[in-house]
């Protein structure tokens, strides 16, 4: 961060205070939030941050595999951040690279917070987020849609966990940074927050960044999360309110 | 294991459909599932595609990088394809390097789109013998129940017909689109008992003997074939299956240019 030298042609923060994509520096990118989008898992959620798209999947609670790490008296929470080959400008090789190991273990961790893991002991909680396109910001879009399939699957959670960073580009505090400020930016602080109990269970910092700087990135990036945290509520009330529309009208058919 | 007895159990209902003359879906023996194609899914790719066949999902995007020719061909591109069976999208995919299910199925859509000469090669050549263009195609299974050899392929080829060269952002002249010179549709079908039947799900496919996956081009010609599972195939059979490859092909092809 901050290594690579600024175009010409990019500027971060313009005269008016607008940043790259026209938005304030309080401004987060758009954000949709849909739950229970795929057959085969038993949970699911999609998010569009940005231009970011991410697809996460909840199968389990499962037989751990392998055996070994079985824990005998809770859940596993086993996260698999995955990057797809065309989800970034130059061609991602396939495969867990040390970035995504990285990844999926603090988005573990996260998780592993709020699940009720002494509910299913022995057993594996595996969650796979797939990034299909990438434009900064993945890690939070991921740990905000993997915390609405763990929802959508059914698991026991003491809250969802809703996610989102602030740093500094242009010299200037702004939340949610996009490619060109993460890339040609000073600081990024991605936080992922436990709305209701107001925990922090996700938290990395890179860049360079005064006392104060900091503290208004943090407070900026929970503001973050408490919105993030309306849509995941707002997705998955739209997910069951569907459902409870067919339950009612499915009698009719079958008289 | 508990997914073999399922199969097992399975089994039974599916073959006793059949003899009834009809699939478990509701489908005719010939009939493949919905199928829908979003073009231009993915902006980071040059080209993709996301297929909805039915409940598989797949997204195709396909990378392309300035690099060197194979020495025995200096004047064609080069074309790599891969397919990752990742875990989200079934109980029965693992995460790790990849297995022999996937390289079979990374290969038949690669030989396909090939043989079938789906993209003019050698109008991706810079430089002959110095500079081609690279290009990668990814299959990404996103939600599986079965024939990822027929998604990925109508994915395959509605990418490629989607795609953009990047020559500006790589330095080489104006971008411009892919060259396509073919559309090489596969369909599979699989064998159960007597039975022939195409497109099939996740379960027809665990419980059928053999299947076989038929390329087939805009003038009925054939490009590619794969047969696979561990039973037998009358000759006739392999002609019924050509026959409604070629037929239910066609209609896809069609449903592409569309």
């Amino acid at each position: 961060m901050g290594g690579t030298p600024i175009p010409n042609d990019i500027k971060l923060l313009d005269e008016n205070g607008k940043r790259v994509d026209g938005r304030r520096p309080d401004e987060m990118r758009p954000i949709k939030i849909e739950a229970g989008v795929l057959n085969k898992a038993d949970g699911s959620a999609y998010v569009e941050w940005g231009l970011n798209k991410v697809l996460a999947a909840v199968y389990g609670p499962r037989e751990c595999h392998p055996r070994h790490l079985q824990n005998t008296t809770r859940a596993l929470v086993q996260c698999h951040y995955n990057m797809a080959a065309f989800s970034v400008d130059d061609r991602k090789r396939p495969g867990p690279d040390r970035r995504s190991h990285e990844i999926s273990k603090i988005t573990s961790e996260a998780l592993t917070h709020v699940v009720f893991t002494e509910y299913f002991p022995r057993t594996s909680i595996d969650v796979y987020i797939e990034v299909l396109q990438a434009n900064a910001g993945t890690r939070c879009a991921g740990l905000t849609a993997a915390s609405v399939a763990l929802a959508d699957a059914g698991v026991p959670m003491r809250d969802l966990v809703a996610s989102c960073a602030a740093g500094k580009a242009a010299d200037t505090v702004m939340v949610d940074l996009g490619k060109e400020e993460d890339n040609f930016g000073q600081a990024d602080v991605p936080v992922g927050y436990v709305p209701r109990t107001e925990e922090i269970v996700l938290l990395q910092m890179d860049g360079e960044l005064t006392h104060d700087e900091y503290t208004l990135s943090l407070k900026m990036a929970i503001e973050g999360c408490k919105k993030v945290y309306e849509e995941q509520r707002n997705a998955l009330k739209r997910r069951y309110q569907v459902r409870s529309v067919d339950a009612v009208e499915e009698p009719k058919g079958v008289a | 294991m508990s997914k073999d007895v399922m199969a097992d159990l399975k089994r039974d209902h599916i073959v006793q459909l059949l003899s009834k003359g009809t699939r478990v879906d509701g489908r005719a023996f010939d009939e493949m599932r919905p199928l829908t194609v979003e073009i231009n899914y993915v902006l980071s790719a040059e080209g993709s595609a996301r297929v909805r066949l039915g409940k598989t999902d797949v997204l195709v995007g396909i990378k392309m990088m300035v690099g060197s020719p194979f020495p025995d061909t200096p004047n064609s591109g080069v074309m790599t394809t891969n397919a990752e069976l990742i875990p989200l999208a079934s109980e029965t995919f693992e995460s790790g390097p990849p297995d022999q299910e996937s390289i079979e199925v990374s290969r038949v859509i690669d030989r396909g789109i090939r043989e079938g000469h789906a993209v003019d090669m050698k109008k991706l050549c810079i430089e002959a013998g110095k500079e081609v263009w690279i290009m990668f195609l990814d299959i990404h299974a996103l939600d599986f129940d079965g024939n990822l050899f027929d998604a990925g392929n109508i994915g395959a080829l509605a990418a490629l017909k989607s795609a953009i060269v990047p020559a500006a952002r790589a330095g080489k002249g104006e971008d411009y689109p892919m060259p396509i010179s073919h559309e090489p549709i596969s369909v599979t079908a699989v064998k159960i008992g007597e039975h022939l039947l195409i497109d099939p799900t996740h379960d027809e496919e665990r419980v059928a003997d053999a299947r076989l996956t038929v390329a087939t081009l805009e003038n009925g010609s054939i490009c590619a074939m794969q047969k696979g599972g561990s039973g037998s195939l009358k000759m006739d059979e392999v002609f019924k299956i050509i026959e409604m490859s070629r037929k239910r092909g066609a209609e896809v092809r069609a449903k592409l240019s569309g």
